[in-house]
C-alpha cells in the first residue's frame, strides 16, 4: 500500500517501472518515454539533414565547382530528401506530440496498444539505420532524389535497393503509429469527451491517422516493386524491359500526396491549440476546423496527378487533377480564416509559441498561395520542375510543418520538462530564424520563374544573384536554429521550474502535474465543457 | 513577362499575373490582419478578451468566395493550356532524342543535330519525344513550355517562335550525374535561313570533320566520353586505342587490350566489359544505330586521336 501512494509522486522520469538505466528507456512502453525517444532521434536526424542542405548551398554559392563533384552533389539533395520527408517530416508531429501529447489531451493512461507503440519506435530506428548506412555501403547513397523515379532508380548503380528498402520499413512504422492513434482516439477519450469537445490537435490527428493507415500500404507496393524490377529483372516501370515509368509516377504520388496531408495536418493541428490559448478567446469555428481536417484527407486522396501535368498524362486527366487541386486548397484557407478570427479580439500574449505559430501563419500562407500558381496548368507547365516548386514545398514544409513543430516545442516543453528554458532567447531565435528563412527561400521563387531547373549542380550564371542570397540566408536560418536548440537544451537541463498550467490552457493536458506521472492523471478527469473555453 | 516571344507566353503569363495577383491580395489581407490583431488586441492594449460568437454568415462567405477565386484562377489556367495541346496540321516535324545527356535532334530530310535546335520564325513546330535510357524534360523557359521525354512513350510538344534569337534548352527532369549540364539552344532564324541551313549538307564540304567524329557527334558520345583526355562519365576517347586496360566482366577482373574488337563490343554492348572505375548501366547499346561503315570510322577517329 504504501508502495503505491509513493508512486503516485513520482514523475515518469522517476518511475522506472523497475529497469535499470538506459532499459527504463529502451524497454519502456509509456508513451511519454517513446515520444522522447522519437524527439531525440528525429532530432540528430534533422540535424543531419540540415548539414547536407547546407552543404548543397555552399556548393552553389557560385557557378562552377566549389568543393564537390556532381556525383556528390546529387547523393546529398537525395538523402537531404529522403531524410527530411522520410525520417523528419512525417513520422516527426505524429510520433513525438503523437505519442506525449494525445493521451494527455484525451485524459487517458497511455495509447490502445503500448508495447505495439514501443514495435513502431524500433521499426523506425531500424529504417533509419537502413537509410543512413546506405552512404558509407557499397557504391553510396542513392543519387536518384527522393522520389526514386523509375527508369532512372532501377538503372544507377548506388544504392537505391537499400534506401527503397528503408522506406518500406519506415512505411509499416507509420502505419502501425497511425492504427494506434485511431484505436485510441476511437476508445480512451475521458469518459464526457464527446467528439466535438475533443481539442483539435486530436482531431488533426485523427484526420492523419486515416491516411496513414489506408495510403502508406501504396508506398510499400511500389517499393517492393522497384525491388522486384532491381532483382528479378521483372519488368514493370523499366521500359527496357517492358514496363512502364509513368506507372511508377502514378503509384509514388498516390501515396505521397496524401502523405504531404499526413505532414501538414498534425502542424494544422498544433497552430489551433496555440492560437486560442495565448489569444484567451474560444477557437473561432470549431466545427469548421475539425471537418475541413477531413476534408483536406478525403480530398487529398484524389489530387496526386498534378505532380504530373508534365508526364505524358492524358489532356482531359490534366484538367480533372487541376480542378480538384483547387478544391483542396480550400479547407486550408477555412483553417487559417479562423485562427485569424481567434484573435480578433482577444488578449493576445505574444510569448514564443504563438511568435512560432503566426510565423507558421504567414509562411504557410505564402506556400500555399504559390501552390495554386502551381496547380493551375498553364503556369504549371512553366514551372513544374523548377525552383519555384522547390520554394514553395519549403514554404509549406519548413515554414509550416516545421514552424508548427518548433512551436509545438516551445509549447509543451514546459509540459515535457516540467522547466522552462529563456525565453526572451526563444523570440530572438525566432526573428532569426524567420529573416533567414525569407533570405534563404524567397529568392528560390524568382529563380524558378525565371526557369533554374531544381537539383541542378551547374549553377548557370544568370541565376546568380538569387542563390548567392539563398546560401547567406541558409547561414542566418542555421544560427537560429542552433540559438534555439541551445536555448530549449539549457533549458531541460537547467531552466525554471515551471508549474503545471504555465500557459493557462484548459486541455486536460495542463490539469496534471509537469511532468505527468507515469500514468498521467491521479484520478482520470471528467469532460463537461468544450475546449478552448474562456470566459470573457 | 509579356514578351510574344513564343505563342505560349503571353497566355501562361496572364495566368500567372492573374492568379498571383489573386494570392498576393490575399497574403496581403492576411498578413495584415495577422499584425494589426497581435498589436491591436495585445494583452497590454486589451486585457480583457471578448467572446465572439461563431457567425454562420460569414464563415459561409469565406468559404465561397474563396472558391469562387479558385474556380477563375482554374479556369485561366485552363484556358492558358489549352492551345500547348492543338498543334496546327501544317506544323514542322522534328523528332527529339533526349539521351543522357544531349539533345539530338532529326529533321524530315535526314538532317541531324546536336543540341542545337534551329526552327523558322512564325511558323509551327512539333517536337516529338523519344528517349532510349531514362526521364528527361524539354524546357525551354523563355518559350514557357515543358514535356517530359519518357522512354517507351511517345509525348509531344508544340510551339511556334515570334522573335528571332537563341533561347536555352534545359533538361527539367533529373536524369543522373550530369543532368544540369544537358543544355541545348533553340535558333529561331528567318524561314531563308532555315531553309538554307536545313539543306546544306555539312558531311559534303570540304574541310570536313573526320567521318567517325561526325557519327560520334551525332550519337551524342562526346556528352560521356571526352576527346581531350578528362574523365566526365565514361572513359575518354583520347589515348584509348592501343591501351591496356582493366574491365570487369561477369562479375570478374580482367586485363584487356583496347583493339578493335574491344571498341566493337564496347559500343554493341556496353555493359559486357566494364572499366574499373566507372559504373554499369549507364550505356545504352548502339546494335542497331551504328552501321559497320560507321563503326569502322569511330574506331579509325579513336586510333587517330593518339597520334
Amino acid at each position: 500500500m504504501t508502495d503505491l501512494v509513493q508512486k503516485e509522486h513520482l514523475n515518469f522520469y522517476q518511475d522506472k517501472q523497475g529497469h535499470k538505466g538506459i532499459w527504463a528507456w529502451l524497454l519502456s512502453t509509456d508513451h511519454k518515454r517513446i515520444g522522447l525517444m522519437y524527439l531525440y532521434s528525429i532530432m540528430i536526424f534533422f540535424l543531419v539533414a540540415v548539414t547536407l542542405g547546407f552543404l548543397m548551398r555552399l556548393e552553389l554559392i557560385k557557378p562552377g565547382k566549389q568543393f564537390m563533384e556532381p556525383e556528390t552533389y546529387n547523393k546529398l539533395f537525395t538523402l537531404h530528401g529522403v531524410i527530411m520527408i522520410f525520417l523528419f517530416i512525417i513520422p516527426g508531429i505524429p510520433a513525438i506530440f503523437g505519442n506525449f501529447v494525445l493521451p494527455l489531451v484525451l485524459g487517458a493512461k497511455d495509447v490502445a496498444f503500448p508495447r505495439l507503440n514501443l514495435f513502431s519506435y524500433y521499426l523506425y530506428v531500424l529504417g533509419a539505420l537502413f537509410a543512413l548506412s546506405t552512404l558509407v555501403i557499397g557504391d553510396g547513397a542513392a543519387d536518384t532524389g527522393w522520389t526514386f523515379y523509375a527508369p532512372y532508380s532501377v538503372k544507377t548503380g548506388t544504392n537505391v535497393s537499400l534506401s527503397v528498402l528503408a522506406a518500406f520499413i519506415l512505411g509499416f512504422s507509420s502505419i502501425l503509429t497511425g492504427l494506434n492513434f485511431l484505436t485510441t482516439i476511437h476508445r480512451m477519450r475521458a469518459p464526457g469527451m464527446t467528439w466535438f469537445k475533443m481539442p483539435l490537435f486530436a482531431w488533426s490527428t485523427y484526420a492523419t491517422a486515416w491516411i496513414q493507415v489506408l495510403a502508406t500500404p501504396i508506398i510499400g507496393i511500389t517499393l517492393l516493386m522497384i525491388i522486384a524490377e532491381r532483382f528479378f529483372g521483372i519488368g514493370l516501370f523499366d521500359p527496357a524491359l517492358g514496363g512502364d515509368p509513368v506507372l511508377y509516377q502514378h503509384l509514388f504520388w498516390i501515396y505521397s500526396h496524401p502523405a504531404v496531408y499526413i505532414m501538414i495536418l498534425p502542424g494544422m493541428g498544433i497552430i489551433s491549440e496555440i492560437i486560442p490559448v495565448f489569444s484567451r478567446r474560444r477557437i473561432y469555428g470549431y466545427n469548421a476546423i475539425a471537418y475541413s481536417s477531413l476534408a483536406i484527407a478525403f480530398i487529398g486522396y484524389f489530387v496526386w496527378g498534378h505532380h504530373m501535368f508534365t508526364s505524358g498524362m492524358s489532356g482531359p486527366a490534366r484538367i480533372v487533377f487541376s480542378l480538384l487541386t483547387f478544391l483542396v486548397a480550400i479547407p486550408s484557407a477555412i483553417k487559417v480564416f479562423n485562427w485569424i478570427a481567434t484573435m480578433y479580439k482577444g488578449a493576445i500574449d505574444l510569448q514564443p509559441p504563438m511568435l512560432f505559430a503566426m510565423g507558421f501563419i504567414f509562411l504557410f500562407t505564402i506556400g500555399g498561395l504559390t501552390g495554386l500558381v502551381l496547380g493551375a496548368l498553364a503556369t504549371d507547365i512553366h514551372l513544374h520542375d523548377t525552383y519555384f516548386v522547390v520554394a514553395h514545398f519549403h514554404f509549406v514544409m519548413f515554414g509550416g510543418t516545421g514552424f508548427a513543430f518548433i512551436a509545438a516545442l516551445h509549447y509543451w516543453f514546459p509540459k515535457i520538462y516540467g522547466k522552462m528554458y529563456n525565453i526572451r532567447r526563444a523570440t530572438t531565435a525566432f526573428w532569426i530564424m524567420i529573416t533567414g528563412f525569407m533570405l534563404l527561400y524567397f529568392p528560390m521563387f524568382i529563380a524558378g520563374f525565371r526557369g533554374m531547373p531544381r537539383r541542378y549542380y551547374n549553377l548557370l550564371p544568370r541565376f546568380q544573384i538569387e542563390n548567392f542570397i539563398s546560401t547567406v540566408g541558409s547561414w542566418i536560418l542555421i544560427t537560429g536554429l542552433l540559438l534555439m536548440i541551445i536555448n530549449l537544451f539549457i533549458g531541460a537541463r537547467k531552466g525554471k521550474k515551471a508549474d503545471k498550467n504555465p500557459w493557462k490552457g484548459l486541455t486536460l493536458e495542463w490539469q496534471t502535474d509537469s511532468p505527468p506521472s507515469l500514468e498521467n492523471f491521479d484520478e482520470i478527469p471528467t469532460v463537461k465543457e468544450a475546449p478552448y473555453n474562456y470566459k470573457s | 513577362m509579356f514578351t510574344n516571344v513564343s505563342n505560349f507566353t503571353q497566355g501562361v503569363d496572364t495566368a500567372f499575373v492573374v492568379i498571383f495577383g489573386m494570392c498576393l491580395v490575399f497574403l496581403i489581407g492576411i498578413t495584415f490582419f495577422l499584425i494589426y490583431f497581435a498589436l491591436k488586441y495585445s494583452k497590454k492594449r486589451h486585457p480583457k478578451p471578448v467572446d465572439v460568437k461563431d457567425n454562420k454568415k460569414l464563415e459561409l462567405t469565406w468559404i465561397i468566395i474563396p472558391t469562387l477565386l479558385v474556380l477563375v484562377m482554374f479556369w485561366v489556367g485552363y484556358k492558358g493550356y489549352l492551345p500547348s495541346r492543338q498543334v496546327p496540321a501544317d506544323a514542322i516535324n522534328i523528332k527529339v532524342t533526349g539521351m543522357m545527356w544531349t539533345w539530338l535532334f532529326d529533321y524530315d530530310n535526314g538532317k541531324k543535330s546536336t543540341n542545337l535546335l534551329v526552327v523558322p520564325i512564325g511558323k509551327a513546330i512539333k517536337l516529338n519525344l523519344y528517349s532510349p535510357d531514362v526521364l528527361h524534360s524539354f524546357y525551354v523557359p523563355a518559350f514557357r513550355i515543358k514535356e517530359d521525354v519518357v522512354p517507351g512513350k511517345n509525348n509531344w510538344m508544340w510551339f511556334q517562335a515570334n522573335e528571332l534569337g537563341d533561347y536555352d534548352i534545359l533538361c527539367a527532369e533529373y536524369c543522373g550525374t550530369r543532368h544540369s549540364y544537358m543544355l541545348g539552344v533553340v535558333r529561331v532564324v528567318s524561314e531563308n535561313e532555315y531553309i538554307e541551313w536545313y539543306n546544306r549538307d555539312e558531311s559534303a564540304s570540304a574541310d570536313a570533320e573526320h567521318i567517325g567524329l561526325q557519327v560520334i557527334k551525332k550519337n551524342a558520345c562526346i556528352a560521356c566520353h571526352s576527346l581531350d583526355g578528362s574523365k566526365i562519365v565514361g572513359p575518354s576517347f583520347k589515348g584509348l586505342y592501343g591501351r591496356s586496360i582493366t574491365v570487369e566482366t561477369d562479375g570478374k577482373t580482367r586485363i584487356l587490350l583496347a583493339d578493335d574488337e574491344y571498341i566493337k563490343r564496347s559500343i554493341y554492348e556496353p555493359n559486357a566489359d566494364v572499366v574499373e572505375g566507372y559504373n554499369k548501366g549507364l550505356m545504352i547499346s548502339y546494335k542497331d544505330k551504328l552501321t559497320e561503315e560507321e563503326m569502322a570510322e569511330v574506331i579509325d577517329f579513336i586510333k587517330s586521336l593518339n597520334e
